[in-house]
């Protein structure tokens, strides 16, 4: 557990908490990152500048992290493009089809204690892991 | 209008702030969680439990007071089914999670890092997105 950090994950999750609970009361809308990227997809007239808005400030937020000086300089992805852009086809549908992501469904389900939303947070996060076993482990990859 | 989008605003800048401080930015962080049988890293868990925590209360507060303070009403989801389309869903996402160690506010949040791999998935999972809901 040597890249366990606790602190910042408790810092950083209370900050998204707190996001999530902007939305909710101030326009009433969860803050699912898939389902408000979804409503743009097409954008729909009225409803789609907050949408565009929230995007546009969830790249503010690591750029202002960023401009900060944050001790995450970098990301380090794995696998070949093809992967990567394979990886972003399937969580794009899945979150589509199953209506909701590690945000709408991890973060605001759950603090709605809903009975839907922790059955998909249970069933995407096993799916997930038995996917690093096989790639790593198993196929040794990345 | 404009009060809404600014809101909007605010609440993804410091969504995606989080992200960053919490580092649930970068896939290797998370792909540490997801690798168990590996040099496990716990740290995912804990930004749930922080986020989910927070937003609890947060939503318990908020829902008291009855309507939203820019808008006309809450728009919660109101199924309650365990239906095939969830279970397939979270599946199909996981294995997409489980592949790159990245999910939908992480990848648009890590555009600010201009990486080349960001431009492999966000335009991928932005099909996805949009063939889901044209066959759903």
């Amino acid at each position: 557990m040597e890249n366990f950090t606790p602190v910042s994950a408790l810092v950083g999750g209370a900050m998204i908490g707190l996001a999530a609970t902007m939305l909710l009361w101030l326009q009433g809308r969860i803050a699912g990152v898939s389902g408000i990227l979804g409503g743009l997809l097409p954008p729909a007239a009225g409803d789609a500048a907050w949408r565009a808005a929230f995007a546009v400030g969830l790249i503010l937020g690591a750029a202002l992290y960023r401009g900060a000086g944050g001790p995450l300089e970098s990301l380090s992805f794995s696998g070949t493009g093809l992967s990567i852009a394979a990886a972003g086809l399937l969580v794009g549908f899945g979150a589509g089809f199953g209506s909701g992501c590690t945000s709408g469904h991890g973060v605001c389900g759950v603090a709605r204690l809903s009975k839907r939303s922790i059955v998909s947070v249970l069933v995407f996060t096993l799916a997930a892991a038995v996917t690093v076993f096989v790639m790593r482990h198993l196929l040794g990859a990345g | 209008m404009m009060a809404r989008v600014l809101s909007a605003l605010g609440a993804g800048l410091l969504f995606g702030l989080g992200l960053a401080v919490s580092r649930m930015v970068d896939p290797a962080k998370v792909l540490g969680f997801l690798d168990i049988t590996g040099a496990w890293d716990p740290s995912l868990a804990l930004v749930m439990a922080g986020a989910a925590g927070t937003a609890m209360i947060g939503y318990r507060l908020a829902l008291g007071r009855g309507r939203p303070l820019l808008a006309e009403a809450f728009q919660l989801p109101t199924r309650t089914e365990i239906d095939a389309r969830l279970l397939a869903g979270a599946v199909i996402f996981g294995i997409g999670w489980g592949m790159a160690g990245v999910c939908p506010g992480p990848a648009v949040t890590g555009i600010a890092f201009l990486q080349i791999e960001t431009l492999y998935f966000v335009p991928a999972m932005a099909l996805g997105l949009f063939i889901a809901r044209r066959v759903a």
